[in-house]
């Protein structure tokens, strides 16, 4: 009947170490060590500074997230609000201090990162409205004052990212907290009628779009359009995806990549050049290994005992699908290009560190999944 | 309690709407499969290809043109290797030091400087910038020396167009250059072999046979990355030297025919009078070909551009001249063949002849007295054919004129500047001059002045064709082994051979015979016109008849004054002419020799064949020596 409000569990740190999910843990290892060979591809098969760099990122922030996974999932719970209050902050302190590069301000320099703090709100927003869907009553989920509070908790962050300007990220952090919407019960009459609002509206949006925007939108729909321009990138990475073939040009042989043809394949096309040296073969490959790490997320929230846990699994296993989704249909010329890293084989410590708190967490509802949250 | 209930039914809600949204994910990730497969199992192929395309990138370098050589093989356009000094700038340190110190090395001029660094900024900084074209020894090894310390800095060996006998061939082979775009559009083949740096012809043989010279480019693969620089070569794929080809010229009547022209306007044409091969051509003055290869300076432009002797223009095939008393033996033999007079027809010369009270000279004030048809020959007499052509009329004239090919094009399938001029009769008269012949312009025909223009080759072809016996013949630059594409070049080497030594000129040989008689009077017998150039060895005698062509309409009062040749003004001195044929005994040699205002053609032209017969006679023993045409390797 009485429920501990201890922050501290009573298993001891073998215990939790037995805990811990090994399967995610070694899944999470072989694609951060994929993703170090990669990066040494994109580096024309030499130790230089993006290797380098994102080993050691990789290092930190697979500690950090093992550190996380000690806390106990309360202390997650408790402090969601605030961790959400101090991104709100960063984003507003980035939009009036931060570095801008090719014509956005997204970064705030940290001398040893260039942090992007929308980066880190795709994981801040999960939190906030997990906390917000685990404390509020079935009853009252799709009251008025509840859907407006949840609307707010989102659009505060996309207000601030798109005036950054950065569509992309916007885009994700709105998904990644309508995914908790969702799945904490809001009517499914009310997607269905925002979503036919947002059909009606759509020419309204696109008229408000930055010219870059509305040329990336063109481009998709016809890459051939302007193919030394705006289709370049769309045309490249099919071309490096499509003459990959079934077991790839081998490693370190990617011409594409190798000989510059490649736009960003350092971030957002990394998947592109993996997929050109390891082909058919490898692309699945790498899609089974983030499906596992997707399903291991799953089984730890659908095991998680408390409403929190499970909403910050499933939002962050939605959200981890989504990131690559959107990635993948990208680099394939499903999507028009927006920028959007893969997780873990993208080289950016911002989206790195989001990812591994995100995982951290997760691991820590992993090891206190019989921990209920008043 | 009711808390937990509560949180029963909410982790119910959460989840199912997880395992909606687990679905989905699945159904989103096939399509993405889907996708990859179709792009990378499906269309394989297609994006192989666009890969290959976007990392390979082709390079041609300038294929090694065909060397031309003489009827003997000697090399008259070659290739020469030479050294070009190229810099890579993206290899140079401090690139304005690097051109200031080649500035003191090569001693290059402040606007070449200027035009250099120009060309840099055009250009990627890792292609090749070239700062001499053709750099002399002396320069190369001061270069090397100091290459050490010149970074980027990349002596390279090329080939590149040669001319050995310098200017002695100008006028037959053309010279190459640079192609502008006119060169370029005009002709496919250039299109398609044209690279930065090659050459193409831009007159005479080098341009009419460009598609034999041209050969095949070589071919650099290379993988590029995106900015085109190249990484590393993948292939390299040897061209092919252009054809060879071997015209019928021989390099010693050629230089010697440049020798005896040095300094005068004119043009010496050497034909053999059965296989119509041209033995010499050659238009003075002359200009080096060498000095286009690399683009010519504009002092040198402007000096032969300038020059009074009008060394551009190629007077064997383009010079339109009077033939004057040269045409008498074609005026005498279309007499002979029209029946309007035999060998014991006589005029009375009286030094001149009164017509319609026009009075015409002959150019013997005193006149000739008697002449028959050989007298009149021998000294030309003009009173006589002013008489026969009178008689003749100018459209019987014409006939045997054309048949002889005056007024035609003779080398025209080689030499698109070749002139046809005109051998006029009355139709022609009201066509182009829109007025009715008039008799006395007969009479001034008959001597070779008034509307008739020829060319020197003509007057060759012309003696050429009596000499053999008065058979047709098709003269030719290039002998009968050249293997060539272009069918404008392999038609005429047939018609060549078709025609050569089977078509008769005449209605009957003895009236040929009379007229060869009459030119070897002309120069052989006392009182020749050419007499004094004769030479009594029968292996080289020769038979010819001397011309001086009017420039201009000699005045009443300048007849009176009789100048001497150095006291009228350059401009305005007779043309002087010379055809004639040899040996006289077994003809097998024609020439006409022109030399511009050089006054009477007794003086100026004949003493010219004198020697140029011992040397063409003496020549023609290696020339019949030679391998049969299938055996001698070209």
């Amino acid at each position: 009947m009485f429920q501990h409000t201890r922050l501290n569990s009573d298993q001891n740190f073998f215990q939790k170490v037995k805990n811990l999910d090994y399967i995610l843990l070694l899944s999470i290892l072989i694609l951060s060590t994929l993703s170090l060979f990669v990066m040494y591809s994109t580096d024309g098969g030499e130790l230089l500074y993006h290797t380098k760099s994102h080993f050691i990122k990789l290092s930190v922030f697979f500690a950090l997230m093992l550190l996380i996974s000690f806390f106990n999932i309360k202390f997650w719970h408790l402090s969601s609000y605030f961790l959400y209050g101090i991104i709100i902050l960063l984003l507003i302190w980035v939009s009036i201090y931060g570095i801008k590069v090719s014509g956005s301000q997204r970064w705030m320099n940290l001398y040893f990162l260039a942090l992007q703090p929308s980066e880190l709100m795709k994981i801040g927003i999960i939190l906030c409205l997990a906390k917000y869907y685990h404390r509020v009553s079935v009853e009252k989920v799709n009251s008025f004052n509840s859907i407006f509070f949840a609307l707010t908790i989102i659009l505060i962050p996309i207000i601030l990212v798109v005036s950054q300007p950065d569509l992309g990220t916007s885009i994700l952090i709105a998904s990644s907290g309508l995914i908790i919407l969702w799945l904490g019960g809001v009517k499914i009459k009310y997607f269905f009628f925002s979503f036919i609002t947002f059909l009606i509206s759509l020419p309204f949006i696109i008229s408000n779009l930055q010219p870059y925007q509305k040329l990336r939108i063109l481009t998709f729909l016809d890459p051939d359009r302007d193919p030394l321009g705006a289709g370049y990138q769309i045309i490249q990475s099919k071309i490096a995806i499509g003459s990959g073939g079934f077991s790839g040009k081998g490693f370190l042989q990617g011409t594409q990549s190798y000989l510059d043809f490649l736009p960003e394949k350092h971030t957002d096309f990394i998947f592109t050049l993996f997929s050109e040296e390891f082909g058919f073969i490898g692309s699945i490959g790498l899609l089974l290994l983030y499906l596992i790490i997707i399903i291991r997320i799953i089984r730890i929230g659908v095991i998680s005992r408390s409403s929190f846990a499970k909403l910050f699994c499933f939002g962050f296993a939605f959200s981890i699908f989504i990131y690559i989704t959107v990635n993948l249909s990208m680099v394939l010329g499903l999507l028009p290009i927006v920028g959007s890293p893969l997780p873990i084989m993208s080289y950016g410590g911002s989206s790195m560190l989001a990812t591994m708190i995100g995982f951290g967490i997760v691991l820590s509802a992993k090891v206190h999944s019989k921990q209920a949250i008043a | 309690m009711i808390k937990d209930n509560f949180g029963i039914r909410k982790s119910d809600i959460i989840n199912r709407r997880m395992f909606i949204i687990g679905a989905a994910k699945l159904i989103i990730f096939g399509g993405i499969i889907a996708r990859l497969f179709s792009l990378q199992i499906n269309d394989n192929k297609k994006y192989l290809t666009l890969s290959d395309k976007n990392r390979i990138r082709e390079w041609k370098l300038p294929p090694t043109r065909g060397n031309i050589v003489d009827y003997f093989g000697n090399i008259i356009a070659g290739n020469l290797k030479i050294y070009q000094l190229h810099v890579i700038p993206e290899q140079v340190e401090n690139f304005n030091y690097l051109i200031s110190r080649l500035k003191v090395i090569l001693q290059l001029s402040n606007t070449r400087v200027e035009r250099i660094k120009k060309k840099k900024t055009q250009l990627k900084p890792w292609e090749s910038l070239i700062i001499s074209e053709n750099l002399s020894w002396d320069e190369f090894s001061k270069i090397n020396n100091y290459l050490y310390e010149l970074a980027g800095v990349k002596p390279v060996m090329t080939i590149s167009r040669d001319y050995p006998f310098n200017d002695i061939y100008t006028h037959v082979l053309g010279y190459v250059s640079q192609p502008n775009e006119d060169d370029i559009l005009a002709n496919e083949i250039i299109q398609e072999k044209f690279v930065p740096g090659i050459k193409v012809g831009k007159l005479g043989l080098e341009k009419t046979l460009e598609n034999d010279l041209i050969g095949i480019n070589d071919i650099q693969r290379y993988e590029v990355n995106a900015y085109g620089k190249r990484i590393n070569q993948l292939e390299y794929q040897k061209g092919k030297q252009g054809s060879k080809i071997r015209i019928t010229l021989d390099t010693e009547v050629q230089k010697l025919s440049a020798e005896l022209m040095k300094g005068m306007a004119g043009s010496i044409s050497v034909m053999d009078i059965y296989t119509g091969e041209i033995i010499a051509m050659y238009s003075s003055p002359s200009y080096n070909p060498n000095s286009f290869l690399f683009g010519i300076s504009e002092d040198e432009w402007q000096l032969i551009r300038n020059n009074p002797l009008k060394p551009l223009i190629n007077k064997t095939l383009s010079g339109l001249y009077s033939p004057g008393s040269t045409l008498k033996p074609i005026v005498a033999l279309s007499a002979l063949e029209n029946g309007i007079m035999d060998t014991n027809f006589k005029v009375q010369c009286k030094g001149k002849m009164e017509l319609h009270g026009q009075t015409f000279h002959c150019w013997k004030e005193k006149g000739h007295g008697w002449m028959s048809l050989n007298n009149a020959m021998k000294q030309s007499c003009d009173t006589y054919f002013y008489e026969i052509a009178r008689k003749l009329g100018v459209d019987k004239l014409k006939v045997t004129a054309d048949k002889f090919g005056l007024g035609k094009k003779v080398l025209g399938e080689y030499f698109e500047n070749e002139k046809a001029g005109q051998f006029p009769d009355t139709r022609w008269k009201i066509n182009e001059i829109g007025k009715g012949w008039v008799l006395g312009e007969t009479l001034i025909t008959g001597i070779g002045q008034g509307y008739t223009q020829t060319t020197p080759i003509q007057l060759c072809l012309m003696t050429a064709q009596i000499a053999n016996g008065g058979y047709k013949i098709k003269p030719k630059i290039l002998t009968d082994d050249n293997q060539l594409t272009s069918e404008q070049v392999k038609k005429a080497m047939k018609d060549n051979n078709l025609y050569n030594s089977h078509i008769p000129l005449f209605n009957d040989q003895k009236n040929i015979k009379i007229i060869q008689e009459a030119m070897f009077s002309s120069t052989n017998e006392l009182r020749g016109t050419s007499y004094k150039s004769r030479i009594d060895d029968p292996k080289y005698q020769f038979a010819g008849k001397t011309g001086t062509a009017q420039v201009k309409r000699i005045s009443k009062r300048e007849r009176e004054l009789d100048l001497k040749i150095f006291q009228i003004p350059y401009e305005e001195r007779d043309h002087a002419l010379y055809i004639a044929f040899g040996p006289y005994k077994n003809p097998r040699y024609a020439l006409s020799i022109i030399v511009e205002h050089g006054g009477s053609g007794s003086s100026a032209a004949a003493p010219m064949a004198t020697k140029l017969f011992k040397l063409i006679v003496d020549r023609h023993q290696y020339r019949k020596k030679l391998p049969d045409y299938k055996e001698f390797n070209i």
